[in-house]
């Protein structure tokens, strides 16, 4: 794990090695076989080289640096050795902190459900918190992100407190969004989180008009506004339409986003290689003439480099970028899924790839910071979260008012009644059981 | 509460019936009443303009007042107390049919007003709010340079810049939830369908997210979205090419639906719409384009709730929307020689129905008949007729006669296609029916 980031920004498909094998090859201890890698053994998928020239045609001129340049470069300028390492102290415990608050909290989480307190369909990050906390750790607080059903992670990451979170998943009328939104729906204005979708690829377009906006606010209004989007989703909806065309209108306005496909393996029972006809993912980038990177999804270091650059390219005008990270969930894909077509086999070798534990050694090997201070770690998080759980409990259940409100942002759109005042104005409306 | 208590009295002259009731929209009496005559500077109806010379003790609130332009209600003919046989034929006017100019204010004195295509009043809107709001946006294919397929865009994207008037791919879905995303960060997008049949490719975003998301957001997003084009039967067009949406939209609940009929009212919905923080849907008709009337040149918005009325009258009352207004019109002029007096509402406002102005059309009538180009099955009129049901059955003296299309795929040929829709002959057939 104290490897450095070899992935490369595969810029073309013509570039010169796949940056999976590269990268297999410099695990410090896990050299996998193919088809372990892909899950199936049945299946056993030879890794695909990308020196089967696919596209003899490159479209693209703007150049993309490598991550390993950047980081070589980083490397050879700074003279002190504490800059080998990626991360510094506070950046390792502020990393470490976040993946913890999203275990911890997802753990209470499937703890609740089975508790009977809350209900429907909740789906845990288990197993991809260095996805979440790799990126969204570098963003601003006005940078906006997109994510999916399985949104709870990428919500405390962004910056929504854990409160406000469980009061949602409660259905309690503090939650984020006054319990009207559940698990799938996790909205903030305040940290620009976009939602939470429950239809896969809904929230894709709706990322790519937040990019819009923030071009628009540079080219149009004239503000200085740098802010990039992120759209976080899985394998799954990688074949879905909404997917290839926001690649394309992303790529061809240049608009400040990155696209973070989340790719687990499955999508609830489909395994990704029986239902794609390419399954690397990252290669349908440069189809659409934007870099398509390959990231070890289970090291949140390498996903944070990668992330530097991408977000970077957005912030400077450069255009989208497609990361794909390669994760795995430990859970079901949701509480509901009894998780029976996984091989055993396959969630075990994820188990020892666990992103908590990686970085955690990685922090100690590297004397960042002590085994008392990491500890102090997850207890604050135990606190926040038991807090958390405390809060939505004693917080009350939306009242029958709130059940026309929200409906409209102008509540005049429900109309003119039959006694000539508008609907909203009927006092049963605050009351929840006006007639709309 | 903008609308006054109903005990205070209308504002004829003449002497009051026994069923007085509420009325928003009486004009000022003296001569001759224009239909439309712009009221003094308040931000609702004439009412408000009423209710200054009524007893004072009466508390009179107006949720907003603009100052900078004035509302105009396009209704004004409606009879102040019912039975009142000598208002009556004081105020119906001598031409059987409301011709287009006896619906359309002169404005004042000063100012001629000009005359325009349907089109271009459209354009006119939006080119008017366009220059108000720097957010306000366009996007859509062929938006841009071509001018968009019905030139309703014609001419702003030189003025305005790509980025303000968008071209964007064959994406429907995904340039709907583009535009959702942006309006979620506080652009004011303008989506226009090539053709409304286009958007049953955005169902998903135009239903879940514009329909939704301010609700499952708690109301933290609005989508102060515009998504507009045309639809209807046209010239042959063929099956795909002629369908009525309204029908399938009007569910989703969050989102409100208008269609326009006029120039007049087609560029104070635009502009209505633009300015609403709701997301509305604004249905255009293919055989409308080229109406030709002469508009205020004032500037002026219209009320999205509300219903316009055509023709008063006192026999029946005819509901219609869009191209059948004209229809409705045409079978007028014919009931009308033979001698009955059919009260003709533009209903305009798809979805909510403005139940003041149909209810209180019913209660003077007694018989509606609907006139639609929706399917007969799960349209527009059959949610108006379970709705004046529900609401006014006490008042109705014979059961609702809705005619709408047939439940056919527009054929092709001509005379087909004029069997689907539904003709002036038919109409008079039915009200002589009706009335009977």
């Amino acid at each position: 794990m104290a490897c450095s980031a070899t992935t490369r920004i595969i810029h073309n498909p013509l570039a010169i090695s796949s940056s999976r094998s590269a990268e297999k090859s410099d695990f410090s201890c896990k050299i996998l076989s193919p088809s372990s890698f892909w899950g199936s053994a049945s299946l056993g998928k030879k890794l695909l080289s990308v020196n089967k020239a696919i596209s003899p045609i490159s479209r693209r001129s703007a150049t993309v640096v490598a991550v390993s340049d950047v980081v070589k470069e980083k490397k050879l300028k700074s003279s002190s050795s504490v800059s080998n390492l990626l991360i510094t102290k506070e950046e390792g415990l502020v990393l470490y902190e976040d993946m913890v608050l999203g275990r911890a909290f997802e753990d209470m989480c499937a703890q609740m459900y089975y508790r009977g307190k809350m209900f429907g369909f909740v789906h845990l990050y288990n197993g991809q918190e260095a996805v979440s906390t790799g990126f969204i750790k570098l963003l601003k607080k006005e940078d906006c992100v997109v994510s999916t059903y399985r949104d709870h992670v990428h919500a405390l990451s962004k910056g929504v407190p854990a409160r406000q979170v469980m009061s949602e998943l409660f259905g309690k009328t503090t939650g984020c969004c006054r319990g009207q939104g559940g698990s799938m729906h996790m909205f903030s204005k305040e940290h620009n989180v976009l939602g939470g979708f429950a239809f896969i690829g809904e929230g894709i377009p709706v990322a790519t008009g937040a990019a819009f906006t923030s071009k628009y606010k540079r080219e149009v209004l004239k503000e200085d506004c740098d802010e990039v989007t992120l759209a976080f989703f899985g394998d799954g909806t990688c074949n879905n339409g909404q997917f290839f065309e926001c690649l394309n209108m992303a790529a061809l306005w240049k608009l400040p986003i990155v696209f973070v496909v989340e790719n687990n393996l499955w999508a609830i029972g489909m395994s990704h290689l029986r239902a794609t006809s390419d399954p690397e993912i990252w290669k349908k980038g440069p189809a659409f003439g934007m870099p398509g990177v390959h990231v070890d999804g289970m090291d949140v270091l390498k996903v944070r480099e990668v992330a530097i650059e991408a977000v970077g390219r957005a912030r400077r005008g450069e255009g989208p970028t497609l990361v794909e990270c390669e994760t795995y969930r430990f859970r079901g894909h949701s509480l509901a899924d009894p998780d029976e077509l996984r091989d055993p086999a396959e969630k075990a070798h994820y188990a020892t790839r666990d992103p908590i534990t990686a970085l955690k050694k990685y922090i100690l090997e590297n004397k960042l910071a002590s085994e008392a201070e990491l500890k102090a770690i997850e207890k604050k998080i135990d606190e926040v979260v038991e807090d958390s759980v405390e809060f939505a409990d004693k917080s009350p259940v939306p009242a029958r008012s709130q059940l026309l409100e929200n409906v409209f942002a102008d509540p005049r759109g429900f109309g003119i009644g039959p006694d000539g005042k508008y609907r909203c104005e009927d006092p049963k409306f605050t009351e929840g059981t006006a007639q709309v | 509460m903008w609308l006054c208590s109903p005990l205070i009295h209308s504002y004829s002259s003449t002497s009051l019936s026994s069923r007085h009731r509420p009325n928003r929209h009486n004009p000022p009496p003296s001569p001759p009443p224009h239909p439309l005559t712009p009221p003094p500077r308040s931000s609702f109806s004439v009412k408000v303009a009423c209710l200054i010379d009524l007893s004072s003790n009466l508390e009179v609130h107006c949720i907003e007042r603009k100052t900078s332009f004035f509302f105009i209600h396009c209704d004004g003919s409606l009879t102040s107390g019912l039975n009142l046989s000598n208002s009556r034929s004081a105020r119906l006017s001598t031409n059987a049919v409301a011709t287009k100019q006896d619906n359309v204010t002169a404005s004042t004195a000063s100012k001629p007003g000009h005359e325009l295509l349907l089109f271009e009043a459209l354009r006119e809107g939006l080119e008017e709010e366009m220059e108000r709001d720097p957010r306000v946006c366009v996007m859509g294919e062929d938006v841009g340079h071509y001018g968009g397929s019905y030139k309703v865009t014609k001419g702003l994207a030189p003025k305005y810049g790509d980025l303000r008037v968008l071209d964007t791919p064959i994406a429907e879905n995904s340039f709907t939830g583009m535009a959702i995303g942006a309006a979620m960060t506080g652009l004011r997008p303008i989506v226009e369908g090539m053709n409304m049949g286009f958007l049953l490719l955005a169902f998903n975003q135009i239903s879940n997210n514009c329909g939704m998301l301010h609700y499952t957001s708690g109301g933290q997003f609005k989508i102060p979205i515009v998504i507009r084009g045309p639809g209807g039967v046209g010239r042959q067009l063929g099956a795909e090419h002629s369908q009525r949406l309204e029908s399938y939209f009007q569910s989703i609940p969050g989102i409100q639906m208008v269609a326009c009929s006029t120039p007049y009212n087609a560029k104070g919905l635009m502009k209505a719409a633009i300015r609403s923080d709701n997301p509305v849907i604004l249905f255009e008709h293919v055989l409308l384009y080229n109406l030709k009337e002469r508009i205020p040149d004032e500037e002026y918005v219209l009320n999205l709730e509300e219903a316009e009325m055509v023709r008063p009258g006192e026999h029946v009352t005819i509901l219609t929307y869009s191209r059948m207004r004209y229809h409705v019109m045409q079978a007028a002029k014919t009931l009308v020689n033979k001698g009955y007096d059919p009260e003709v509402i533009d209903i305009r406002s798809l979805k909510p129905f403005d139940l003041y102005t149909i209810g209180n059309s019913v209660k003077k009538t007694h018989r509606v008949v609907i006139v639609e180009e929706c399917m007969r099955t799960g349209g527009i009129g059959a949610s108006l007729t379970a709705s004046i049901n529900e609401n006014f059955h006490d008042y109705l003296d014979a059961p609702i006669v809705c005619l709408s299309s047939q439940d056919v795929p527009t054929p092709y040929a001509g005379t087909l296609e004029e069997w689907t829709v539904v003709q002036p002959a038919q109409i008079v057939a039915a009200v002589e029916q009706l009335c009977r």
